[in-house]
């Protein structure tokens, strides 16, 4: 048997420490300079990943087995809060996202993005893969029911995130490709029928949704000044702090979800080339850690958490350059924002304990 | 260590999985490149283009509003109109202490604790560069004074904007309605980008039932700013969609007259084309001032309007709910010669009070010594309570109840603008449902004179006035007439000729009889509105009514003197004419007005006069 190394002891998986680290640090430069140099963001910004990081340290210490006992219950209690929230919770920015307890507001859907994964493993680690199709269908409605709950208050962008992850696990978990496409030709068939079903006011958000440079008092506006941004970074970037459409305010959102423009227009293609690998980094280490898992739990779910994680990544890049619709979607361990990064490293927290339990049992 | 895993299956080498993650790995590889060509499209490829961008920054997209469409009356006379006003914004952008500013300014002109607070709501929904209002409607004196200040007050901008304001005040308030600035709830709902620059929203009324028409779809303009945020030229302009002017149905010299007869007591008068359902007077008295709410009413002065015991604020013409009273009796008695239950000729006598058998409460008639022998005709031109007691005894209640929902009582007549009372038509399945408790005989005799539970409102009563004059005819109120474009004054729509559509049918010896008897209110020698008929050169159909508020005991006397006088009678009146080729219906309520015949008759009388002499002088 091998010698323990202090890092399996603590159960951290030091290369991904150190990625995160590394773009929280990155974090913290594009912020200083987003914020207009704005010191109390970065005092609150240091709060976040603090605590973030004590998160993902104690979530490392449990093991995967007790991770998965809980997973039902875990899943359960989430969706009761999604229900709560439903009739209880906190307006802000338009919708119903917020659950008060006390002192404290919390949006469960947050919780959802780990607990769904995590009982779509627990499901499916049960028996060899492939699922079979019985199997498949109640995965299925454990990703429908919290999706139509967020989708209500609404938060699309969220349920989106939500879905995507319950379906990466499946398809981790090696359901049929022919299921896949069925599910797809049901999912674009039934498009036609909820569109009837709409008010026309709701097709028009619909419409500029999918097309918002149609609609340049609305969100196009944010795509024409977040392009703006990016396009004149060019190769080497303005240099930091020197950027004149975020620090004219021209564009919107600057130090949350659209940093990713400040960054661009700062730190030009060299600064992203950067930046994605540092985040491709990240991703191959959650990849190769969910391969090395010697249990399927800890394999679907370890996928799960980094497809989550890139979700966020590809929709916030898509949307800040013009690829993809606007929906409010943070960039991960970057932008400014308290409950993302939470959540974000409670994740990473799962993927330590799935790698350094792994000794425990290879014994 | 074994025990650990009995809840996790253990999958050694799962190719399926392991392949599965690959291709994952594949996918995500696949989707970074495709943003990374994006990004180098727009940092490389396109770099020239948006460093010019940049550089030339800085454009600015602004809205461009529409102005608000008009309203019109029928006759030509400007409802609701865009008047220039200055307003005072701040650009929180150019501010750097938004709070000292307002105290600066706060020296200068009055700023109140609600300007501040609208000021700070407003706020939250517009960018930091948009203006936003923090005084509306600046006096002359006010401007000059600013435009004094000016060098010290950066950011702060007068600037010169339409704003609502409505003629005729308080004598339409009700059916134009009035705008407002937009709330909270109101901007949740609505396309934020055609109302990004638009203040104001229609909150009631005309004004927000054809809220999409009057506002316009909004344009906006490409500008190039300085340094500090000011236009100096226009790149590009979307000009926004004009409004649409709306002429409505209201006669406006009718409507004023109608007014001006109520004279502030409380009541509604009703006038309404026969031939289209054209609502030509809407009058709810008393009214209010809408120019007052726009910028957001004073506090005082709309606690005011809601305590008041008048209830300006109620729209009585659609919303105001009234025991119909003897109103009702040409309609039951179409109804009982329709279901056989009475010929006209057959004869009740009354002594001057009625009661059921083996039963001693009296029922009484309004004449306390009793009209002698009906029959259909002069029970209807006398209103003689005991003959429709009778009547509506052997019709029963269920049948009453048919009859005049028949009629369109007990539901909304769907007059465009919305916000009406259902009112009540009572039935035993009601009273069953509602309360809980069979129905009563008696409850049928007073019903047979519009009172106890039945309550219509006044634009029922014209519609139903209508359909007698129209002979079973049904057309409903509508009050928008015709809609044009602002800009270019092009006929847009027009309010769709209504299809004849036949709810009630009945002999034509028939309508011919109840239209006789209505005649004879006004025109015969013992009508009760024969005060009201006389002399005039055309001939009116009419119901007077007199809706008791309080039950009066059995030996008790109605002394008007002595009651006080929110439990005195309301005055009722319904009229038609002329009675050989109607053209107009109407509908005329005074609360607490005593009589029907002395209160509101001659109220109705006055405005047809008017209108048939002023269509003779015409020519």
């Amino acid at each position: 048997m091998k010698q323990e190394s202090l890092a399996q002891k603590v159960h951290i998986d030091a290369p991904l420490l150190l990625g995160i680290l590394a773009l929280s640090l990155i974090g913290y430069v594009v912020l200083y300079s987003a914020s207009d140099q704005n010191m109390d963001l970065i005092i609150r910004r240091s709060i976040h990943v603090t605590t973030a990081l004590v998160v993902m340290f104690a979530i490392a210490q449990i093991p995967p087995a007790r991770l998965s006992g809980a997973s039902l219950w875990f899943y359960l209690v989430s969706l009761g809060l999604l229900v709560m929230v439903l009739f209880f919770g906190e307006m802000g920015k338009g919708a119903q996202r917020w659950l008060g307890l006390g002192p404290f507001r919390f949006q469960p859907s947050e919780l959802m993005k780990l607990a769904l994964p995590m009982v779509i493993a627990l499901h499916l680690s049960k028996d060899t893969p492939p699922p079979s199709v019985k199997k498949v269908f109640i995965v299925l409605l454990f990703i429908i029911a919290p999706v139509l709950l967020v989708a209500k208050q609404p938060d699309l962008g969220t349920a989106m995130l939500i879905a995507v992850s319950g379906f990466a696990v499946l398809f981790i978990a090696g359901m049929s490709w022919k299921l896949l496409a069925g599910f797809a030709v049901v999912a674009l068939s039934s498009a036609p029928v909820i569109w009837n079903l709409m008010h026309d006011y709701q097709r028009n958000r619909v419409l500029t949704f999918l097309n918002p440079e149609q609609d340049p008092l609305g969100s196009g506006y944010h795509i024409i000044q977040s392009k703006i941004a990016i396009g004149s970074g060019g190769l080497y970037g303005k240099g930091w702090l020197n950027g004149t459409q975020s620090h004219l305010e021209f564009l919107p959102e600057r130090s949350t979800d659209f940093i990713f423009a400040v960054f661009c227009e700062e730190f030009g293609l060299i600064g992203v080339l950067v930046l994605v690998s540092l985040y491709l980094f990240i991703i191959a280490r959650g990849l190769y850690i969910s391969l090395l898992a010697q249990h399927l739990y800890g394999k679907l779910l370890g996928v799960g958490v980094i497809a989550g994680f890139f979700v966020y990544i590809a929709v916030n890049m898509g949307m800040v350059s013009g690829q993809l619709p606007v929906v409010g979607i943070p960039l991960p361990l970057i932008s400014h924002g308290g409950t993302s990064m939470m959540t974000i490293m409670a994740g990473f927290g799962i993927l330590m304990a799935v790698h350094t339990h792994r000794r425990l049992l290879s014994n | 260590m074994a025990t650990l895993t009995t809840n996790i299956h253990v999958e050694p080498n799962s190719n399926l999985v392991h392949n599965r993650i690959y291709q994952t790995a594949a996918l995500i590889l696949v989707i970074t490149f495709l943003i990374l060509v994006q990004v180098f499209y727009l940092q490389i490829m396109r770099h020239d283009h948006f460093t010019t961008l940049s550089k030339s920054n800085h454009i600015k997209i602004l809205p461009v509003v529409p102005s608000r469409g008009l309203i019109f009356s029928s006759d030509g006379v400007m409802l609701a109109d865009n008047r220039p006003s200055f307003t005072l914004e701040l650009v929180p952008e150019r501010v750097e202490d938004v709070e000292s500013v307002i105290d600066q300014l706060n020296r200068l002109i009055t700023i109140t604790p609600d300007d501040i607070e609208r000021f700070r709501e407003l706020r939250k929904r517009s960018r930091r560069f948009e203006g936003i209002p923090l005084r509306f409607s600046l006096s002359d004196e006010e401007v000059a004074l600013i435009s004094v200040n000016r060098h010290l007050l950066a950011g702060i901008d007068v600037v010169a904007s339409l704003s609502r304001y409505y003629p005729l005040a308080e004598s339409l308030s009700h059916t134009i309605g009035y705008v407002g600035m937009i709330d909270e709830d109101e901007f949740e709902k609505l396309n934020k980008s055609n109302y990004r620059g638009t203040t104001y929203i229609g909150k009631s009324g005309i004004e927000k039932a054809y809220e999409g028409l009057l506002h316009g779809h909004v344009g906006y303009q490409q500008v190039e700013v300085n340094a500090q945020g000011r236009k100096i030229r226009e790149i590009y302009r979307e000009p926004p969609e004009p409004s649409k002017n709306l002429y409505l149905t209201i006669d406006a010299s009718l409507q004023l007259l109608a007014v001006q007869a109520l004279n502030d007591r409380r009541g509604a008068i009703v006038a309404m084309d026969t031939r289209t359902g054209a609502v030509l007077v809407s009058a709810s008295s008393p009214g209010y001032d809408p120019n007052l709410f726009i910028d957001g009413i004073d506090r005082k002065i709309y606690a005011e309007l809601l305590q008041s015991r008048d209830t300006p604020l109620l729209n009585r013409t659609l919303q105001g709910k009234y025991p119909p009273g003897s109103t009702i009796k040409p309609m039951l008695a179409l109804g009982s010669l329709n279901l056989q239950v009475r010929e006209a000729g057959a004869e009740t006598w009354c002594p001057g009070w009625y009661s059921i058998k083996g039963s001693t409460h009296r029922y009484r008639d309004w004449k306390r010594e009793g009209h002698g022998h009906m029959d259909m005709v002069n029970a209807i031109a006398q209103s003689c309570d005991v003959y429709f007691y009778v009547l509506a005894q052997d019709m029963g209640i269920d049948e009453i109840h048919r009859t005049l929902t028949g009629f369109g009582f007990g539901a909304p007549t769907g007059i465009d603008i919305g916000g009406e009372a259902s009112g009540l038509i009572p039935s035993t399945q009601w009273k069953r449902e509602a309360l809980g408790q069979p129905w009563y005989p008696g409850e049928t005799l007073i019903a047979g004179i519009g009172q106890g539970a039945s309550l219509v409102t006044p634009i029922q009563l014209v519609m139903a006035t209508a359909v007698i004059a129209n002979r079973g005819k049904l057309v409903r109120p509508f009050l928008l007439s015709e809609v044009r474009d602002s800009a270019t004054g092009q006929l847009v729509i027009k309010a769709p000729a209504q299809a004849d559509k036949t709810i009630i049918s009945a002999d034509v010896e028939d309508w011919d009889l109840i239209i006789h008897s209505m005649e004879e209110v006004l025109h015969g020698k013992r009508g009760t509105a024969r005060g009201s008929g006389a002399g005039s050169e055309y001939h009116m159909a009419g119901k007077t009514g007199t809706a008791q508020v309080i039950a009066i005991g059995q030996d008790e006397e109605y002394d008007e003197e002595e009651i006080p006088e929110e439990f005195r009678d309301h005055a009722l009146f319904i009229a038609f004419a002329p009675v050989e080729a109607p053209e107009i219906a109407m509908a005329v309520i005074v609360e607490n007005g005593g009589g029907g015949s002395r209160t509101a008759a001659p109220i109705a009388r006055e405005l047809l006069d008017h209108y048939f002499y002023r269509r003779k002088a015409a020519g």
